[in-house]
C-alpha cells in the first residue's frame, strides 16, 4: 500500500518521476538557421542508422546527383543513404565516424562540383490524403529517413497502419530537453508549416484521430508560432499544442508520454501498444520533404554550440560534411584542449578528433573547455547513499545499488534489479555528489549481461545438439539392430554381411 | 587519472565536501546555543572532539597506506561535531578521546572508510561510551550555571580544570554540580513508585525551557528550536528528505499520545518525548546520516516508524531512560534488508 501511495505521484499526467533541472545554456535560441557552404569533400558512411548497414551502389568515378541513392539498404530495419550534392565519387574506403572509440565504417567519398544538381527520379506526392499508406510508407522508407533525434531508428517501420495495435495520438516531440541543443526549437519557429503537414501525413498514415504538439516552457515562442498557425488552419483542429514544464529527461519516449496520457509503456513494449506514435521535430519535416517535394535525406539541422565555439549558432548542414568544416564556419578552427561532443552534454558522445563527418543522428555539435566538461570528471569518491541518484532517475531505479552490483560483476542480480530499463538519460550521474559514473558502469553491466547471455545460449544450443546426437545415435542403432534381427529371421546371417554392418555402425559412431 | 568519456559530460556541481559541510552548517545553531548554555565546557569538548576525529582520520589513513586525501571531504570533522553534541557537559578528556578514536577507528576505517560503514560513527561511539561509562554518561551538568557555590560554567580556567583534572580539582563533586535529565527523572521516580505527571511536577520541568534548550542533557541535545533551525535548513536544501525525520517522529508522537491517553500516569504525555532526550537530534542529524540509513524513500518509510518504535519503547519499557541513539543503531543493521525490499516499481513494470 506504501508503495502505492508513493507512485501515485508519478502516474499523474503532466508529471514523470525523478529527473532534473540542469543549466539549459541554450544559447543559440535567438540565432535563425544558417545554411552551410558546400564543403570540398563529403565523407557519407554507409550505415547512418540503427539496424543493417547499406552496400554501396556507385563506383569510382561515376557522377551523382544530390538525393541520388548511392548505397542500398541490407534486410528490414535498414534505409538507403544518398548523395549530398551533385559531383563525381572519387573513393569508397573506411573512414571515422562520430563514436567515442574512433571507430570506422566504408564511406563513400564524394567531390562536389558546385552544381548542386537534384536527382529528379521522385515525384512530390501533394494529394497524400489520397494515396495508400503503404505508398507514402514506401515513399518515406527510400528516401533514407531515419530518426533524427539522435536514435536513427529507421523511421518508415514506426508508420504502420497496425489493425492489431491502431495508433490513436501522435506525438510530436518537441521537448528538446537536452541542454544547448536548440535544433528543433528553430525548426519549429522557422518551418512550422512543413512540421504541422508532416503531422498530417504521419496522421493519414497511422490513421490517428489526433496528435499533440509537446513543447516545453523554455520555449514559449515555438508554441505560439505553432498555435497561431494551427488556428489559422481550422481543418486542423484535431492537433493540439501542450507546453509543459521544463525538466530533464521528459524529451525521453517513455517520459513523455507519461506526461502527455498519464500512461507507462509496459515494459518490453512498444509505444504503438498504447496506441501512441512519438516522431521528432525534424523527422517530421523529412517526411514532408520527402512526400510533398520528393528529397530524400540529404540534409539536417545542427546546433553548433558550446562554450569553445566563438560564433555558436544553428545550421543546416549536408549529411557528410566534414565536422571541421561545419565548426570553422562558426570560428572554431583550433581544437587544442577543446572537448567535441557529438549531440547533448547529457547523452551525447565524446569524439576524438573533428575528422568526422555529419551524419544523420547529428542533432548537435558541441565544443566545451575543459572547465566546463571536467566537472564531470572529477575523481570518483565513495558512495555515501545519498539517495540522489535515485530521486532523479526517471524510472525509479536504484541506480547506486544498481552501480555496486555491475562493479562488483554481479550481473545477474543487476538484472534482477531491472538494470534493463535503464534510458541511459545519465541524471543520476549529473546529481551524484560524489561522482560516480554510474551510467558508465550500467553500460558495462549491459554489455557484460549480454556477453553472459549469448555465451549461454551458445552453450545450450551446443548441450541441446549434442543431447540429439545421442538420441539419434541411439535410435540408428536400435533401427539397425531391429533390422539385423529381420534379416536373421528371414534369411540364413552370412558371416561377411555381418562384418560390414559392424564397421557401418562403428563409423557412424565415430563420426 | 582515466577521463571518462562516457556521457553524461557535464555535472550539477554536487560533492561530498559540500554535503557534509553543509550538516555542519546545520548544526552550527546547536553548537552555539551548547556553548550558550554550558559555557566553556562545551567549547573544550566540542574542539577536542573534531580535532581527535579529524586527527585519527588522518592517522588511520597513514597506516593502511592510503591517501590521506578522503580527511578533507570534512566527514570526520562532522562525526566529531556530532559526537560532542550527544555528550555531557562534563566527561573527563580522556573519554572524550577514547569515544572520537571509537568512531572513526571501529565505527568507521574498520568497515572501509567513508561510505561502508554499517552505523553511524557518532553514534556508535556513543553507545559504546555509554554503556562503558555509564555514571559519567548520565551525569548531566545544570546549564547556565554562573553561581560560585557550584560552578562558574563561563569562567575558562574553572572550565578548564575541572575538563582536564575532574571535579575534585575545583573541590567539587560529581554530584554536586549534576542532575537527572528530564528522562532520567521519570525513569527512576516511575521506579519508585511516583507517576508520571508527578514526577514532571516535582522535577519543575517546563516545556518553554525544553523547547529553548534550558534543561539537563547532552550539550546538543537540549535545544529543540537550535535544531529544528538546522533541520529546516537540511530539508531545504535537499541534503536530507523529509521521510526519515518526519516518520520517526510521527511515530513518537502517534504511540505517545495513544498510550498517555490510555494511562497518563505512567506514559509520559506526546510533546514531553518529543522535546525530552536525544528525540530531535536523532531524528534529523543521526537516523538520515545517509550512509547508514536507506537509499529508497519507502525503505526511509519504513526505518523511521521502526526508529519511532524502538524509541518510544526502549525509553518506556528498558532499562536505560533514553532510546533514541539504540533505536537508530538497532535500525541501521536492518537497511541492507530495508534496501532490498523497498525498491520502488519500475516505469513500465
Amino acid at each position: 500500500m506504501l508503495h502505492t501511495l508513493l507512485r501515485s505521484t508519478g502516474e499523474r499526467p503532466g508529471i514523470f518521476s525523478g529527473g532534473i533541472e540542469p543549466e539549459m545554456s541554450k544559447i543559440t535560441a535567438g540565432a535563425p538557421i544558417s545554411t552551410s557552404l558546400i564543403a570540398p569533400v563529403y565523407i557519407v558512411p554507409i550505415k547512418q542508422h540503427i539496424g543493417e548497414a547499406c552496400t554501396p551502389i556507385v563506383s569510382i568515378g561515376e557522377q551523382v546527383f544530390r538525393g541520388q541513392k548511392i548505397a542500398r539498404s541490407q534486410g528490414y530495419v535498414s534505409v538507403p543513404v544518398h548523395a549530398p550534392t551533385s559531383g563525381r565519387v572519387i573513393k569508397i574506403e573506411e573512414h571515422a565516424i562520430p563514436h567515442p572509440s574512433g571507430m570506422g565504417l566504408p564511406s563513400i567519398f564524394i567531390e562536389p562540383d558546385g552544381n548542386d544538381t537534384f536527382d529528379q527520379s521522385l515525384e512530390p506526392i501533394t494529394n497524400y490524403r489520397e494515396r495508400d499508406p503503404a505508398e507514402l510508407r514506401e515513399r518515406i522508407r527510400v528516401c533514407g529517413i531515419a530518426g533524427l533525434g539522435g536514435a536513427v531508428f529507421p523511421t518508415f517501420i514506426k508508420l504502420l497502419k497496425d489493425q492489431r495495435n491502431p495508433i490513436e495520438t501522435v506525438i510530436l516531440n518537441g521537448i528538446e530537453c537536452e541542454p544547448y541543443l536548440t535544433t528543433d526549437h528553430r525548426l519549429m519557429l522557422e518551418k512550422p508549416e512543413a512540421i504541422v503537414a508532416g503531422i498530417d501525413i504521419i496522421m493519414h498514415m497511422v490513421g490517428a484521430k489526433k496528435a499533440i504538439i509537446a513543447i516545453e516552457d523554455n520555449k514559449i515562442d515555438a508554441a505560439e508560432t505553432m498555435r497561431d498557425l494551427l488556428e489559422s488552419q481550422p481543418e486542423l483542429e484535431h492537433i493540439e499544442v501542450r507546453l509543459l514544464p521544463t525538466r530533464y529527461p521528459q524529451g525521453s519516449e517513455k517520459q513523455l508520454i507519461q506526461v502527455l496520457t498519464g500512461r507507462e509503456i509496459p515494459a518490453g513494449k512498444l509505444p504503438m501498444h498504447i496506441g501512441v506514435l512519438c516522431q521528432n521535430v525534424g523527422t517530421t519535416r523529412a517526411i514532408f520533404d520527402a512526400v510533398m517535394r520528393g528529397r530524400s535525406l540529404t540534409e539536417r539541422i545542427v546546433t553548433v554550440s558550446g562554450d569553445a565555439v566563438p560564433r555558436p549558432g544553428v545550421m543546416r548542414t549536408r549529411l557528410g560534411t566534414p565536422m571541421r568544416f561545419v565548426f570553422a564556419q562558426h570560428g572554431l578552427e583550433d581544437f587544442e584542449n577543446v572537448h567535441l561532443l557529438h549531440g547533448g552534454p547529457m547523452m551525447g558522445e565524446r569524439m576524438k578528433s573533428p575528422d568526422v563527418p555529419v551524419v544523420k543522428s547529428t542533432n548537435g555539435l558541441l565544443a566545451m573547455h575543459s572547465k566546463t566538461m571536467m566537472k564531470a570528471h572529477r575523481v570518483e569518491q565513495p558512495c555515501i547513499r545519498c539517495g540522489h541518484c535515485g530521486v532523479a532517475c526517471p524510472v525509479n531505479l536504484v541506480p547506486n545499488l544498481l552501480a555496486d552490483q555491475c562493479r562488483n560483476e554481479q550481473f545477474e542480480k543487476a538484472e534482477s534489479y531491472n538494470l534493463f530499463d535503464c534510458i541511459e538519460c545519465g541524471a543520476c550521474s549529473y546529481v551524484c555528489p560524489s561522482n560516480i559514473p554510474l551510467v558508465h558502469y550500467f553500460r558495462y553491466g549491459k554489455g557484460q549481461m549480454s556477453q553472459i547471455s549469448r555465451a549461454k545460449g551458445f552453450a545450450d544450443a551446443s548441450k541441446e545438439r549434442s543431447e540429439a546426437r545421442e538420441v539419434r545415435i541411439e535410435r540408428e542403432k536400435a533401427e539397425r539392430a531391429a533390422k539385423r534381427r529381420k534379416v536373421r529371421t528371414e534369411h540364413m546371417p552370412k558371416p561377411a554381411e555381418e562384418k560390414s554392418e559392424d564397421a557401418a555402425d562403428s563409423k557412424d559412431t565415430e563420426s | 587519472m582515466i577521463i571518462n568519456l562516457s556521457s553524461p559530460h557535464i555535472h550539477g556541481g554536487d560533492s561530498v565536501r559540500m554535503t557534509m559541510i553543509s550538516v555542519i552548517l546545520a548544526l552550527t545553531p546547536a553548537a552555539i546555543v551548547s556553548v550558550y548554555l554550558f559555557g566553556w565546557l562545551a567549547f573544550l569538548l566540542i574542539t577536542l572532539c573534531m580535532v581527535t576525529c579529524v586527527a585519527t582520520e588522518f592517522i588511520s589513513l597513514r597506516l593502511m597506506g592510503r591517501p590521506a586525501t578522503p580527511v578533507g571531504d570534512g566527514s570526520a570533522a562532522l562525526t566529531g561535531l556530532l559526537l560532542a553534541l550527544t555528550l555531557p557537559a562534563y566527561i573527563p578528556w580522556w573519554m572524550v578521546v577514547l569515544g572520537s578514536v571509537i568512531a572513526i577507528v571501529l565505527g568507521k576505517q574498520l568497515y572501509g572508510g567513508l561510505g561502508y560503514n554499517l552505523f553511524n560513527p557518532a553514534l556508535a561511539a556513543r553507545v559504546i561510551l555509554l554503556i562503558s561509562f555509564p555514571l559519567n554518561m548520565t551525569a548531566w551538568i545544570v546549564p547556565m550555571q554562573v553561581a560560585a557555590p557550584v560552578i562558574d560554567l563561563y569562567n575558562f580556567s574553572d572550565c578548564f580544570n575541572l575538563f582536564l583534572y575532574g571535579p575534585e580539582s575545583i573541590a567539587r563533586t560529581l554530584d554536586a554540580i549534576t542532575m537527572a535529565s528530564p528522562l532520567g527523572h521519570i525513569k527512576t521516580e516511575w521506579s519508585q513508585g511516583i507517576g508520571v505527571t508527578e514526577a514532571l511536577r516535582n522535577y519543575d520541568y517546563s516545556y518553554l525551557n525544553a523547547f529553548l534548550g534550558r534543561e539537563a542533557g547532552s550539550i546538543g541535545e537540549t535545544s529543540a528550536l537550535a535544531l529544528l533551525i538546522g533541520g529546516i535548513y537540511l530539508l531545504a536544501r535537499h541534503t536530507i528528505s523529509w521521510h526519515i525525520p518526519f516518520t520517526y517522529l510521527a511515530t513518537v508522537l502517534v504511540l505517545a499520545a495513544i498510550f498517555n491517553m490510555i494511562d497518563p500516569a505512567h506514559y509520559a504525555p506526546p510533546l514531553f518525548h518529543l522535546l525530552a532526550g536525544g528525540l530531535i537530534l536523532c531524528a534529523f542529524f543521526m537516523a538520515t546520516d545517509p550512509v547508514s540509513s536507506p537509499v529508497t524513500s519507502t525503505g526511509r518509510i519504513v526505518f523511521g516508524v521502526g526508529c519511532g518504535i524502538l524509541t518510544w519503547s526502549i525509553r518506556t519499557y528498558g532499562g536505560y531512560p533514553e532510546g533514541a541513539m539504540f533505536a537508530v543503531i538497532l535500525m541501521n543493521c536492518a537497511v541492507p534488508l530495508i534496501d532490498h525490499y523497498c525498491r520502488p516499481r519500475v516505469y513500465g513494470h
